[in-house]
């Protein structure tokens, strides 16, 4: 890219030589390869949102019998709206509520307990500070399914099963954020500077409050961002620990299928949800990650690499 | 060391720690306990002993290695090439779109993702159906037969997880100085040659990295097989993955000392990769 763009400017303008030149056969052959994986993998990424987009649109025998990315009509994303929401007196929605609440609620948390952490293993020297920064990383790089039967058993003996406390407290230790705070912190905000905060009087609290977090606007949206996702999309733990109306989308989902017929021929229930329904509960309970996603790439890249910023 | 400054130290540590020790510590710590007791009684070994020669056991073991296979493979295989052919790529905002196109799928993840599969899986709705009857398939049933479901359960982790590692990759990419490349080029190394002896060994750090994390991942396997179990009326069986097994101990079989020991195996592998990772590995080393 940055070849391409100098040689642009050193040509004052003119088209760049270099992709001009006549290719070898192998050039060829390789350009070529090159743009069929491409290619290839576009449509293996891209086609099955596609396709979830335009599902709701169709009745059920136009999602069976049409081409697999027609359109079929608003009137008919209507009347599979119409009977999503119906479904159960509308529990569809006490679902994305639910998820709403617990999300929220445990970012909350998350960020209330994270940020001052991360701040003070970067900037503050007490004793254990190094046990607490390893422990830190240790459990940030186990997955957070393996904990979950442990936590339930933990709950359980507790008898917090069933309480929305039993999701949002799991949810919001979240040590991803305190290292990404951390990571924040130590290279972003100098000793140099709280120190002058502290010599012209003022005390740790103020520091933290007015020197520090005024600077902390990045990272408080970065915690936030991989956070919400997180618990949004997070499924094993709740399903195990709530029930009833109380379960979130993702677990409302799985619940969902067992009423579809063309899943389940025999299902019990009296009331069925149809293919293009199920499809669009399913884009649904998405939408709100796909949004934060389509404006967020900048967030997800910067918080993955945090780990490799030092050499 | 300032007292004063220490104490509000543990002061802004202090709610962080507490939920560590309730929902990091204290959850490991109970497992252990139940996996070494039963009904209160320390029974050493037993509730091991117990698991492992469960009938079930065994096949889930299986189950779950040959995914982590299959997944670590492709995984490193077509996360570096893709990455190394789109950062390839000269035209700015083609590069840039197939980033993003390619890192999009990871906004659907659990339940969501593995019902979209089932559509894209089913022969009668799916996207591909056309590719799927001439690889003989009839049905959603067909697709998900057990011999195909490592297959399967990669190709769904791939298509979400895949594209957060290539845009990492890409990164890394960038940060190869020009001056190298162009070094290379001069000489007469071809884009092969290149991505072999100068891009690829530039990414090893990233590539375990990846590997490592997704080796934890891949070994608590559990949302997809549970709800294909769901959807095929158990023909995918209910007890196809570890965390499955552990799952059916605790829930139906009210085996909570069982349960519990299935899941400090599985804790063991991924507090032994992470452990390894950090006290080895120079990825996250600070201070």
């Amino acid at each position: 890219m940055t070849d391409l763009t100098t040689r642009t400017i050193v040509t004052n303008g003119a088209r760049p030589r270099r992709e001009r030149t006549a290719l070898t056969p192998g050039q060829w052959i390789g350009r070529a390869v090159v743009v069929l994986v491409l290619l290839v993998f576009t449509a293996f990424f891209i086609l099955p949102i596609v396709w979830l987009v335009l599902a709701p649109t169709k009745t059920n025998n136009q999602l069976l019998l049409d081409g697999p990315f027609s359109f079929g009509s608003f009137d008919q994303l209507a009347a599979n709206w119409n009977e999503l929401f119906a479904f159960g007196s509308g529990v569809f929605t006490t679902w994305m509520g639910n998820s709403a609440f617990y999300s929220f609620a445990a970012l909350a948390i998350t960020l209330i307990v994270s940020i001052p952490a991360g701040y003070a293993l970067a900037l503050i020297e007490f004793k254990g500070r190094r046990l607490l920064l390893v422990t830190t990383l240790i459990v940030m790089l186990i997955p957070n399914t393996a904990l979950v039967l442990p936590i339930f058993l933990e709950l359980s003996a507790m008898r917090l099963i069933g309480n929305p406390l039993a999701v949002i407290l799991p949810f919001s230790f979240f040590p991803f954020g305190v290292y990404l705070t951390y990571i924040y912190f130590s290279t972003a905000v100098s000793r140099d500077l709280l120190n002058a905060a502290r010599i012209d009087g003022a005390g740790e609290v103020r520091v933290f409050a007015q020197v520090a977090m005024p600077l902390a606007t990045p990272v408080i949206a970065l915690v936030g961002f991989f956070s919400f996702v997180a618990n949004w999309n997070n499924y094993f733990l709740p399903f195990l620990v709530v029930g009833g109306t109380k379960i979130p989308v993702q677990v409302g989902l799985a619940n969902l299928l067992a009423n579809v017929p063309a899943f389940n021929p025999t299902t019990a229930s009296s009331i069925v949800i149809q293919l293009p329904t199920l499809a669009l509960a399913t884009l649904i309970s998405v939408a709100p990650i796909l949004l934060i996603f389509l404006f967020a790439q900048r967030f997800l890249v910067e918080g993955m690499t945090a780990g490799g910023t030092k050499e | 060391m300032n007292a004063g400054q220490s104490r509000y130290g543990y002061v802004f540590v202090s709610g962080y720690t507490l939920l560590l020790l309730a929902f990091g510590l204290l959850p490991t710590l109970y497992a252990l306990y139940l996996s070494f007791t039963r009904n209160g009684a320390f029974v050493g070994f037993d509730n091991f002993v117990k698991v492992f020669g469960d009938y079930r056991f065994l096949p889930a073991v299986m189950h779950v290695a040959l995914y982590v296979l299959f997944w670590l493979v492709s995984l490193i295989v077509l996360v570096v090439v893709l990455a190394i052919v789109v950062h390839g790529i000269r035209v700015r905002w083609l590069g840039n779109t197939a980033r993003f196109l390619f890192y999009i799928p990871g906004a659907i993840a659990g339940a969501s993702s593995v019902l979209l599969w089932l559509f894209v899986l089913d022969p009668s709705v799916s996207p591909v159906s056309a590719l799927l009857h001439a690889m003989g398939y009839e049905s959603l049933v067909n697709v998900v037969a057990v011999g195909n479901l490592p297959v399967v359960f990669t190709i769904i982790a791939f298509w979400a997880g895949a594209g957060s590692w290539i845009v990492i990759m890409y990164g890394a990419l960038n940060n190869i100085p020009v001056e190298v490349m162009e070094a290379a080029r001069i000489d007469g190394a071809g884009p092969v040659q290149t991505a072999w002896h100068i891009q690829l060994p530039m990414l090893t750090k990233w590539i375990s990295y990846m590997g490592v994390m997704s080796l934890a991942a891949g070994t608590q396997l559990f949302v997809e097989p549970k709800i294909l179990a769901q959807a095929t009326k158990n023909i995918v069986p209910e007890d196809y993955s570890l965390n499955q097994l552990a799952y059916l101990y605790a829930f139906r079989q009210n085996d909570f000392s069982g349960s519990a020991a299935i899941s400090v195996l599985l804790l063991v592998v991924a507090l032994g990769l992470s452990a390894i990772f950090i006290f080895r590995g120079k990825l996250f080393e600070r201070d």
